[in-house]
Protein backbone atom coordinates (compact mmCIF):
# COMPACT_ATOMS: atom_id res chain seq x y z
CA UNK A 1 0.00 0.00 0.00
CA UNK A 2 2.91 2.30 0.80
CA UNK A 3 6.26 1.66 -0.79
CA UNK A 4 9.29 3.84 -0.13
CA UNK A 5 12.66 3.36 -1.81
CA UNK A 6 15.87 5.26 -1.07
CA UNK A 7 13.96 8.32 0.04
CA UNK A 8 16.13 11.37 0.80
CA UNK A 9 15.23 14.89 1.82
CA UNK A 10 17.75 17.58 2.56
CA UNK A 11 17.24 21.19 3.63
CA UNK A 12 20.39 22.93 2.45
CA UNK A 13 23.21 21.28 4.38
CA UNK A 14 20.91 19.48 6.78
CA UNK A 15 19.89 15.92 5.95
CA UNK A 16 16.40 15.48 7.42
CA UNK A 17 15.78 12.07 5.87
CA UNK A 18 18.75 10.14 4.52
CA UNK A 19 18.03 7.18 2.29
CA UNK A 20 15.18 5.27 3.88
CA UNK A 21 13.27 2.35 2.38
CA UNK A 22 10.27 0.44 3.74
CA UNK A 23 7.01 -1.19 2.73
CA UNK A 24 3.63 -1.02 4.44
CA UNK A 25 1.18 -3.76 3.47
CA UNK A 26 -2.52 -3.25 2.88
CA UNK A 27 -4.49 -3.40 6.14
CA UNK A 28 -1.40 -3.01 8.27
CA UNK A 29 -0.94 -0.62 11.19
CA UNK A 30 2.59 0.68 10.88
CA UNK A 31 4.20 2.83 13.57
CA UNK A 32 7.07 5.21 13.00
CA UNK A 33 8.98 5.88 16.21
CA UNK A 34 11.89 8.19 16.73
CA UNK A 35 13.26 10.96 18.93
CA UNK A 36 12.41 14.60 18.24
CA UNK A 37 13.89 15.76 14.96
CA UNK A 38 14.52 12.21 13.72
CA UNK A 39 12.69 12.82 10.44
CA UNK A 40 9.22 11.44 11.20
CA UNK A 41 7.20 14.46 10.18
CA UNK A 42 9.41 15.12 7.14
CA UNK A 43 8.73 11.56 5.99
CA UNK A 44 4.98 11.95 6.47
CA UNK A 45 5.05 15.21 4.51
CA UNK A 46 6.79 13.49 1.61
CA UNK A 47 4.30 10.62 1.68
CA UNK A 48 1.37 13.05 1.68
CA UNK A 49 2.45 15.34 -1.21
CA UNK A 50 3.30 18.28 1.06
CA UNK A 51 7.03 18.06 0.42
CA UNK A 52 8.96 16.95 -2.61
CA UNK A 53 11.65 14.34 -1.99
CA UNK A 54 15.22 15.34 -2.84
CA UNK A 55 15.64 11.86 -4.32
CA UNK A 56 14.14 8.40 -4.10
CA UNK A 57 10.65 7.15 -4.88
CA UNK A 58 7.35 6.91 -3.03
CA UNK A 59 4.30 4.90 -4.03
CA UNK A 60 0.90 5.40 -2.45
CA UNK A 61 -1.47 2.64 -3.55
CA UNK A 62 0.67 2.24 -6.66
CA UNK A 63 0.71 5.97 -7.45
CA UNK A 64 3.68 8.33 -7.41
CA UNK A 65 2.44 11.30 -5.33
CA UNK A 66 4.84 13.71 -7.06
CA UNK A 67 3.33 12.92 -10.45
CA UNK A 68 -0.29 11.93 -9.87
CA UNK A 69 -0.75 14.28 -6.96
CA UNK A 70 -4.53 14.65 -6.86
CA UNK A 71 -5.23 10.95 -7.36
CA UNK A 72 -2.82 10.13 -4.55
CA UNK A 73 -4.51 12.71 -2.33
CA UNK A 74 -7.91 11.05 -2.80
CA UNK A 75 -6.45 7.86 -1.41
CA UNK A 76 -5.25 8.99 1.98
CA UNK A 77 -6.57 10.88 4.98
CA UNK A 78 -4.28 12.70 7.35
CA UNK A 79 -4.35 13.97 10.92
CA UNK A 80 -1.60 16.54 11.39
CA UNK A 81 0.55 17.06 14.43
CA UNK A 82 -0.89 20.58 14.87
CA UNK A 83 -4.62 21.21 14.71
CA UNK A 84 -6.10 21.85 11.28
CA UNK A 85 -9.82 22.07 12.00
CA UNK A 86 -11.38 25.51 11.83
CA UNK A 87 -12.24 26.83 15.30
CA UNK A 88 -14.94 29.21 14.16
CA UNK A 89 -16.82 26.57 12.18
CA UNK A 90 -19.07 23.88 13.61
CA UNK A 91 -18.09 20.23 13.57
CA UNK A 92 -20.60 19.64 10.81
CA UNK A 93 -19.30 22.51 8.68
CA UNK A 94 -15.73 21.27 9.05
CA UNK A 95 -16.85 17.87 7.78
CA UNK A 96 -19.03 19.33 5.04
CA UNK A 97 -16.27 21.57 3.69
CA UNK A 98 -13.91 18.64 3.62
CA UNK A 99 -16.46 16.62 1.67
CA UNK A 100 -16.84 19.43 -0.87
CA UNK A 101 -13.07 19.80 -1.26
CA UNK A 102 -12.85 16.06 -1.97
CA UNK A 103 -15.80 16.30 -4.40
CA UNK A 104 -18.11 13.89 -2.59
CA UNK A 105 -21.62 14.00 -4.06
CA UNK A 106 -24.07 15.67 -1.71
CA UNK A 107 -26.09 12.59 -0.80
CA UNK A 108 -23.04 10.49 -0.01
CA UNK A 109 -21.54 13.39 1.92
CA UNK A 110 -24.57 13.76 4.17
CA UNK A 111 -24.67 10.01 4.83
CA UNK A 112 -21.00 9.61 5.59
CA UNK A 113 -20.79 12.69 7.79
CA UNK A 114 -23.59 11.37 9.97
CA UNK A 115 -22.07 7.92 10.12
CA UNK A 116 -18.61 9.16 11.07
CA UNK A 117 -19.78 11.77 13.56
CA UNK A 118 -21.88 9.08 15.26
CA UNK A 119 -18.97 6.66 15.23
CA UNK A 120 -16.71 9.22 16.89
CA UNK A 121 -19.45 10.27 19.32
CA UNK A 122 -19.66 13.82 18.02
CA UNK A 123 -23.10 13.73 16.42
CA UNK A 124 -24.86 15.38 19.37
CA UNK A 125 -22.39 18.27 19.21
CA UNK A 126 -22.35 18.63 15.43
CA UNK A 127 -23.70 22.18 15.46
CA UNK A 128 -21.31 23.54 18.09
CA UNK A 129 -18.35 25.59 16.96
CA UNK A 130 -15.11 23.69 17.38
CA UNK A 131 -13.62 26.31 19.72
CA UNK A 132 -15.89 24.95 22.44
CA UNK A 133 -14.53 21.41 21.99
CA UNK A 134 -12.04 19.67 24.29
CA UNK A 135 -8.69 18.49 22.96
CA UNK A 136 -9.93 14.93 22.60
CA UNK A 137 -13.06 15.96 20.73
CA UNK A 138 -10.99 18.01 18.30
CA UNK A 139 -8.75 15.04 17.65
CA UNK A 140 -11.72 12.78 17.07
CA UNK A 141 -13.17 15.32 14.67
CA UNK A 142 -9.89 15.48 12.75
CA UNK A 143 -9.81 11.70 12.41
CA UNK A 144 -13.46 11.55 11.40
CA UNK A 145 -12.78 14.23 8.81
CA UNK A 146 -9.72 12.41 7.51
CA UNK A 147 -11.90 9.34 6.89
CA UNK A 148 -14.76 11.15 5.18
CA UNK A 149 -13.60 10.55 1.60
CA UNK A 150 -13.10 6.80 2.31
CA UNK A 151 -9.31 6.82 2.02
CA UNK A 152 -7.34 3.60 1.85
CA UNK A 153 -4.60 4.94 4.08
CA UNK A 154 -4.83 7.02 7.23
CA UNK A 155 -1.77 9.01 8.33
CA UNK A 156 -1.68 9.99 12.00
CA UNK A 157 1.15 12.31 13.06
CA UNK A 158 1.39 12.15 16.86
CA UNK A 159 -2.39 12.08 17.21
CA UNK A 160 -2.41 11.58 20.97
CA UNK A 161 -0.03 14.37 21.92
CA UNK A 162 -1.37 16.28 24.91
CA UNK A 163 -4.38 14.02 25.49
CA UNK A 164 -5.26 12.29 28.76
CA UNK A 165 -4.94 8.49 29.07
CA UNK A 166 -8.69 7.87 28.78
CA UNK A 167 -8.95 9.85 25.57
CA UNK A 168 -5.83 8.22 24.16
CA UNK A 169 -7.18 4.79 24.93
CA UNK A 170 -10.51 5.55 23.29
CA UNK A 171 -8.83 7.05 20.26
CA UNK A 172 -6.70 3.97 19.63
CA UNK A 173 -9.74 1.75 20.06
CA UNK A 174 -11.39 3.69 17.27
CA UNK A 175 -8.33 3.33 15.07
CA UNK A 176 -8.16 -0.41 15.66
CA UNK A 177 -11.84 -0.83 14.93
CA UNK A 178 -11.50 1.04 11.66
CA UNK A 179 -8.48 -1.00 10.73
CA UNK A 180 -10.27 -4.27 11.41
CA UNK A 181 -13.66 -3.42 9.96
CA UNK A 182 -12.75 -1.28 6.96
CA UNK A 183 -9.27 -2.66 6.30
CA UNK A 184 -7.77 0.84 6.41
CA UNK A 185 -3.99 0.92 6.36
CA UNK A 186 -2.69 3.13 9.17
CA UNK A 187 0.66 4.90 9.25
CA UNK A 188 1.27 6.58 12.59
CA UNK A 189 3.95 8.33 14.57
CA UNK A 190 3.94 8.63 18.34
CA UNK A 191 6.20 9.19 21.31
CA UNK A 192 4.25 6.79 23.51
CA UNK A 193 5.88 3.37 23.23
CA UNK A 194 3.08 1.47 24.92
CA UNK A 195 0.64 2.84 22.33
CA UNK A 196 2.81 1.70 19.47
CA UNK A 197 3.18 -1.72 21.06
CA UNK A 198 -0.55 -2.03 21.61
CA UNK A 199 -1.86 -0.97 18.21
CA UNK A 200 0.89 -1.38 15.63
CA UNK A 201 1.50 -4.60 13.72
CA UNK A 202 4.99 -3.46 12.82
CA UNK A 203 7.25 -0.70 14.08
CA UNK A 204 10.08 1.19 12.39
CA UNK A 205 12.57 3.11 14.49
CA UNK A 206 14.06 6.15 12.81
CA UNK A 207 16.92 8.25 14.11
CA UNK A 208 19.02 10.99 12.48
CA UNK A 209 17.04 10.47 9.28
CA UNK A 210 17.77 6.74 9.00
CA UNK A 211 15.69 3.68 9.78
CA UNK A 212 17.68 1.69 12.29
CA UNK A 213 15.25 -1.15 12.92
CA UNK A 214 11.96 -2.53 11.56
CA UNK A 215 9.90 -5.34 13.00
CA UNK A 216 7.15 -6.33 15.39
CA UNK A 217 7.44 -5.08 18.96
CA UNK A 218 8.42 -8.61 19.96
CA UNK A 219 11.17 -8.81 17.36
CA UNK A 220 12.60 -5.46 18.39
CA UNK A 221 12.70 -6.53 22.05
CA UNK A 222 14.32 -9.85 21.19
CA UNK A 223 16.87 -8.20 18.96
CA UNK A 224 17.99 -5.80 21.67
CA UNK A 225 17.54 -8.29 24.50
CA UNK A 226 15.28 -5.93 26.42
CA UNK A 227 12.08 -6.35 28.41
CA UNK A 228 10.03 -3.42 27.16
CA UNK A 229 9.72 -1.58 23.87
CA UNK A 230 10.83 1.58 25.64
CA UNK A 231 14.10 -0.08 26.63
CA UNK A 232 14.51 -1.44 23.12
CA UNK A 233 13.95 2.07 21.76
CA UNK A 234 16.50 3.59 24.13
CA UNK A 235 19.03 0.87 23.41
CA UNK A 236 18.67 1.54 19.67
CA UNK A 237 18.60 5.33 19.72
CA UNK A 238 20.71 6.04 22.82
CA UNK A 239 19.50 7.96 25.85
CA UNK A 240 20.96 11.33 24.96
CA UNK A 241 18.34 14.07 24.90
CA UNK A 242 17.71 15.70 21.52
CA UNK A 243 17.51 19.43 21.57
CA UNK A 244 14.65 20.59 19.48
CA UNK A 245 15.70 23.77 17.72
CA UNK A 246 14.05 26.89 19.15
CA UNK A 247 12.47 27.47 15.78
CA UNK A 248 9.79 30.01 15.07
CA UNK A 249 7.38 27.13 14.64
CA UNK A 250 8.07 26.07 18.22
CA UNK A 251 7.42 29.62 19.38
CA UNK A 252 4.16 29.70 17.50
CA UNK A 253 3.22 26.36 19.02
CA UNK A 254 3.69 27.88 22.45
CA UNK A 255 1.60 30.84 21.41
CA UNK A 256 -1.03 28.52 20.06
CA UNK A 257 -1.23 26.64 23.33
CA UNK A 258 -1.59 29.89 25.24
CA UNK A 259 -4.03 31.69 22.98
CA UNK A 260 -5.13 29.30 20.26
CA UNK A 261 -8.15 27.91 21.98
CA UNK A 262 -9.61 31.29 22.79
CA UNK A 263 -8.72 32.99 19.56
CA UNK B 1 -14.78 25.84 -8.45
CA UNK B 2 -16.26 24.20 -5.38
CA UNK B 3 -13.00 24.78 -3.54
CA UNK B 4 -13.16 28.50 -4.30
CA UNK B 5 -16.70 28.61 -2.95
CA UNK B 6 -15.84 26.71 0.22
CA UNK B 7 -12.85 28.91 1.03
CA UNK B 8 -14.82 32.07 0.34
CA UNK B 9 -17.77 30.90 2.43
CA UNK B 10 -15.46 29.95 5.27
CA UNK B 11 -13.94 33.45 5.47
CA UNK B 12 -17.40 35.03 5.56
CA UNK B 13 -18.68 32.64 8.22
CA UNK B 14 -15.63 33.30 10.34
CA UNK B 15 -16.11 37.03 9.93
CA UNK B 16 -19.76 37.08 10.89
CA UNK B 17 -19.14 34.82 13.87
CA UNK B 18 -16.34 36.77 15.49
CA UNK B 19 -18.10 39.95 16.51
CA UNK B 20 -15.13 41.16 18.53
CA UNK B 21 -13.10 41.26 15.35
CA UNK B 22 -15.82 43.09 13.50
CA UNK B 23 -16.32 45.72 16.20
CA UNK B 24 -12.60 45.97 16.98
CA UNK B 25 -11.61 46.73 13.43
CA UNK B 26 -14.22 49.49 13.19
CA UNK B 27 -12.79 51.33 16.20
CA UNK B 28 -9.85 52.74 14.29
CA UNK B 29 -11.77 54.29 11.38
CA UNK B 30 -14.29 55.71 13.82
CA UNK B 31 -11.48 57.31 15.81
CA UNK B 32 -9.91 58.83 12.70
CA UNK B 33 -13.23 60.13 11.52
CA UNK B 34 -14.19 61.69 14.83
CA UNK B 35 -10.80 62.92 16.08
CA UNK B 36 -9.41 64.14 12.76
CA UNK B 37 -12.68 64.95 11.03
CA UNK B 38 -14.05 67.09 13.78
CA UNK B 39 -10.65 68.08 15.24
CA UNK B 40 -9.11 69.48 12.06
CA UNK B 41 -12.42 70.46 10.49
CA UNK B 42 -12.45 74.09 11.69
CA UNK B 43 -8.81 74.73 10.64
CA UNK B 44 -9.43 73.19 7.24
CA UNK B 45 -12.48 75.35 6.82
CA UNK B 46 -10.58 78.50 7.84
CA UNK B 47 -7.87 77.66 5.30
CA UNK B 48 -10.56 77.96 2.69
CA UNK B 49 -10.61 74.28 1.72
CA UNK B 50 -14.22 73.57 2.63
CA UNK B 51 -15.61 70.69 4.67
CA UNK B 52 -12.84 68.41 5.98
CA UNK B 53 -15.20 65.54 6.78
CA UNK B 54 -16.21 65.44 3.10
CA UNK B 55 -12.54 65.26 2.21
CA UNK B 56 -11.54 62.75 4.89
CA UNK B 57 -14.35 60.16 4.54
CA UNK B 58 -13.03 58.48 1.35
CA UNK B 59 -9.59 58.30 2.98
CA UNK B 60 -10.96 56.55 6.04
CA UNK B 61 -12.92 54.12 3.87
CA UNK B 62 -9.71 53.34 1.99
CA UNK B 63 -7.83 52.86 5.25
CA UNK B 64 -10.44 50.40 6.51
CA UNK B 65 -10.12 48.31 3.38
CA UNK B 66 -6.31 48.46 3.49
CA UNK B 67 -6.03 47.20 7.06
CA UNK B 68 -8.81 44.66 6.84
CA UNK B 69 -7.54 43.16 3.58
CA UNK B 70 -3.86 43.02 4.53
CA UNK B 71 -4.84 41.43 7.82
CA UNK B 72 -6.94 38.76 6.09
CA UNK B 73 -4.00 37.92 3.88
CA UNK B 74 -1.54 37.82 6.75
CA UNK B 75 -3.78 35.45 8.70
CA UNK B 76 -2.31 32.86 6.37
CA UNK B 77 0.76 32.72 8.63
CA UNK B 78 -1.31 31.38 11.48
CA UNK B 79 -3.52 29.28 9.31
CA UNK B 80 -0.56 27.58 7.77
CA UNK B 81 0.59 25.97 11.01
CA UNK B 82 -2.50 25.86 13.21
CA UNK B 83 -5.44 26.10 10.94
CA UNK B 84 -7.46 25.08 8.03
CA UNK B 85 -4.78 25.80 5.39
CA UNK B 86 -2.97 22.48 5.74
CA UNK B 87 -6.26 20.69 5.31
CA UNK B 88 -6.79 22.49 2.01
CA UNK B 89 -3.21 21.93 0.84
CA UNK B 90 -3.53 18.12 1.00
CA UNK B 91 -6.96 18.17 -0.64
CA UNK B 92 -7.14 17.21 -4.32
CA UNK B 93 -7.54 20.84 -5.33
CA UNK B 94 -5.11 22.98 -7.37
CA UNK B 95 -3.33 25.61 -5.31
CA UNK B 96 -4.44 28.40 -7.56
CA UNK B 97 -8.06 27.65 -6.58
CA UNK B 98 -7.13 27.90 -2.92
CA UNK B 99 -5.44 31.24 -3.59
CA UNK B 100 -8.46 32.55 -5.51
CA UNK B 101 -10.89 31.40 -2.82
CA UNK B 102 -8.86 32.93 -0.02
CA UNK B 103 -8.38 36.19 -1.90
CA UNK B 104 -12.07 36.51 -2.74
CA UNK B 105 -12.98 35.67 0.86
CA UNK B 106 -10.57 38.20 2.34
CA UNK B 107 -11.59 40.83 -0.21
CA UNK B 108 -15.30 40.28 0.52
CA UNK B 109 -14.71 40.75 4.23
CA UNK B 110 -12.70 43.93 3.57
CA UNK B 111 -15.46 45.15 1.27
CA UNK B 112 -18.11 44.58 3.94
CA UNK B 113 -15.98 46.43 6.48
CA UNK B 114 -15.59 49.26 3.97
CA UNK B 115 -19.35 49.43 3.43
CA UNK B 116 -19.97 49.56 7.18
CA UNK B 117 -17.56 52.50 7.37
CA UNK B 118 -19.41 54.19 4.51
CA UNK B 119 -22.48 53.90 6.74
CA UNK B 120 -20.60 55.36 9.72
CA UNK B 121 -19.40 58.25 7.54
CA UNK B 122 -22.98 58.97 6.52
CA UNK B 123 -24.04 59.02 10.16
CA UNK B 124 -21.15 61.37 10.98
CA UNK B 125 -22.40 63.84 8.40
CA UNK B 126 -20.68 62.84 5.18
CA UNK B 127 -22.85 63.49 2.11
CA UNK B 128 -21.97 62.17 -1.35
CA UNK B 129 -22.72 64.78 -4.01
CA UNK B 130 -24.39 62.22 -6.22
CA UNK B 131 -25.44 58.61 -5.87
CA UNK B 132 -25.09 58.13 -9.62
CA UNK B 133 -21.32 57.84 -9.28
CA UNK B 134 -21.56 55.40 -6.37
CA UNK B 135 -20.69 52.40 -8.60
CA UNK B 136 -17.40 54.15 -9.42
CA UNK B 137 -16.56 54.35 -5.75
CA UNK B 138 -17.55 50.71 -5.22
CA UNK B 139 -15.28 49.67 -8.07
CA UNK B 140 -12.34 51.47 -6.42
CA UNK B 141 -13.17 49.78 -3.11
CA UNK B 142 -13.35 46.33 -4.71
CA UNK B 143 -10.04 46.75 -6.50
CA UNK B 144 -8.37 47.91 -3.29
CA UNK B 145 -9.86 44.97 -1.38
CA UNK B 146 -8.58 42.41 -3.89
CA UNK B 147 -5.10 43.89 -4.26
CA UNK B 148 -4.43 44.29 -0.55
CA UNK B 149 -5.66 40.79 0.30
CA UNK B 150 -3.28 39.46 -2.34
CA UNK B 151 -0.52 41.67 -0.92
CA UNK B 152 -1.16 40.24 2.56
CA UNK B 153 -0.98 36.71 1.15
CA UNK B 154 2.28 37.54 -0.63
CA UNK B 155 3.76 38.95 2.59
CA UNK B 156 2.59 35.97 4.65
CA UNK B 157 4.07 33.58 2.09
CA UNK B 158 7.48 35.20 2.48
CA UNK B 159 7.44 35.81 6.23
CA UNK B 160 6.55 32.36 7.50
CA UNK B 161 6.13 33.61 11.08
CA UNK B 162 5.12 36.70 13.01
CA UNK B 163 8.67 37.96 13.64
CA UNK B 164 8.56 40.34 10.71
CA UNK B 165 4.99 41.45 11.24
CA UNK B 166 5.85 44.77 12.95
CA UNK B 167 8.33 45.52 10.20
CA UNK B 168 5.65 45.10 7.58
CA UNK B 169 3.14 47.17 9.53
CA UNK B 170 5.52 50.06 10.20
CA UNK B 171 7.43 50.16 6.95
CA UNK B 172 4.79 49.14 4.44
CA UNK B 173 1.20 49.30 5.61
CA UNK B 174 1.31 52.46 7.76
CA UNK B 175 3.33 54.47 5.19
CA UNK B 176 0.93 53.35 2.48
CA UNK B 177 -1.88 54.82 4.51
CA UNK B 178 -0.25 58.05 5.70
CA UNK B 179 1.37 58.91 2.36
CA UNK B 180 -1.70 58.15 0.27
CA UNK B 181 -3.33 61.54 0.56
CA UNK B 182 -6.09 59.99 2.65
CA UNK B 183 -5.65 62.73 5.25
CA UNK B 184 -4.45 65.73 3.20
CA UNK B 185 -4.82 67.03 -0.37
CA UNK B 186 -1.95 66.00 -2.63
CA UNK B 187 -1.98 68.99 -4.97
CA UNK B 188 -0.19 71.37 -2.62
CA UNK B 189 2.31 69.06 -0.85
CA UNK B 190 6.10 69.13 -1.57
CA UNK B 191 7.13 67.48 -4.78
CA UNK B 192 8.99 64.59 -3.09
CA UNK B 193 5.88 63.62 -1.16
CA UNK B 194 3.81 63.85 -4.31
CA UNK B 195 6.15 61.45 -6.08
CA UNK B 196 6.00 59.00 -3.19
CA UNK B 197 2.20 59.19 -3.20
CA UNK B 198 2.14 58.49 -6.92
CA UNK B 199 3.82 55.14 -6.17
CA UNK B 200 1.22 54.21 -3.56
CA UNK B 201 -1.73 52.21 -4.94
CA UNK B 202 -3.95 53.33 -2.06
CA UNK B 203 -3.51 56.94 -3.26
CA UNK B 204 -5.25 56.08 -6.53
CA UNK B 205 -8.06 54.29 -4.71
CA UNK B 206 -8.69 57.17 -2.36
CA UNK B 207 -8.42 59.65 -5.21
CA UNK B 208 -10.92 57.71 -7.30
CA UNK B 209 -13.40 57.38 -4.44
CA UNK B 210 -13.05 61.03 -3.57
CA UNK B 211 -13.72 62.08 -7.14
CA UNK B 212 -16.71 59.77 -7.38
CA UNK B 213 -18.27 60.65 -4.04
CA UNK B 214 -17.48 64.33 -3.53
CA UNK B 215 -17.33 65.58 -7.11
CA UNK B 216 -13.89 67.20 -6.83
CA UNK B 217 -11.67 66.64 -9.88
CA UNK B 218 -9.42 63.60 -9.45
CA UNK B 219 -5.80 64.45 -8.63
CA UNK B 220 -4.42 61.75 -10.92
CA UNK B 221 -7.40 61.70 -13.27
CA UNK B 222 -10.21 59.15 -13.21
CA UNK B 223 -8.79 57.01 -16.01
CA UNK B 224 -5.37 56.91 -14.36
CA UNK B 225 -6.97 55.92 -11.05
CA UNK B 226 -8.81 52.94 -12.49
CA UNK B 227 -5.92 52.00 -14.76
CA UNK B 228 -3.35 51.95 -11.96
CA UNK B 229 -5.71 50.20 -9.54
CA UNK B 230 -6.50 47.46 -12.06
CA UNK B 231 -2.86 46.99 -13.00
CA UNK B 232 -1.79 46.87 -9.34
CA UNK B 233 -4.55 44.38 -8.53
CA UNK B 234 -3.51 42.06 -11.36
CA UNK B 235 0.16 42.37 -10.48
CA UNK B 236 -0.38 41.65 -6.77
CA UNK B 237 -2.72 38.72 -7.41
CA UNK B 238 -0.14 37.17 -9.75
CA UNK B 239 2.69 37.86 -7.30
CA UNK B 240 0.64 36.51 -4.38
CA UNK B 241 -0.31 33.37 -6.33
CA UNK B 242 3.30 32.76 -7.29
CA UNK B 243 4.60 33.16 -3.74
CA UNK B 244 1.72 31.16 -2.31
CA UNK B 245 2.41 28.33 -4.77
CA UNK B 246 5.85 27.99 -3.18
CA UNK B 247 4.59 27.82 0.41
CA UNK B 248 5.52 24.63 2.20
CA UNK B 249 3.95 23.60 5.47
Amino acid sequence: MISVRNLVRTFGEIVAVGDISFEVAEGEIFAFLGPNGAGKTTTIKMLTTLLRPTSGTVEIDGLDPTVRQHEARQRFGIVFQDPSVDDELTAYENMDFHGILYKLPRKLRVERIERLLRLFELWERRNDTVKHFSGGMRRRLEIARGLLHTPKILFLDEPTLGLDPQTRNQLWNHVRTLNQEERITVFLTTHYMEEAERVAHRIAIIDHGNIIAVGTAKELKERTGTETLEDAFLSLTGSRIREEAGSSLQQMRTMSRMWGRKR
Amino acid sequence: MNAVYVLWLRQLKRYFRSRSRMVGSLGQPLLFLVALGFGFGPIYQRAGQGNYLQFLAPGVIGMTILFSAVFSGIELIWDRHFGFLKETLVAPVPRIMIMIGRTLGGASVAMIQGLIVVGICLVAGFRPVSYATLPHALLCMALLAVMFTALGTAIASILGDFQGFQLVMNFLVMPMFFLSGALFPLNSVPRALRIVASLDPLAYGVDGMRAALTGVPAHFGWAADIGVLSAAAVFLVVLGSYLFSRVEV
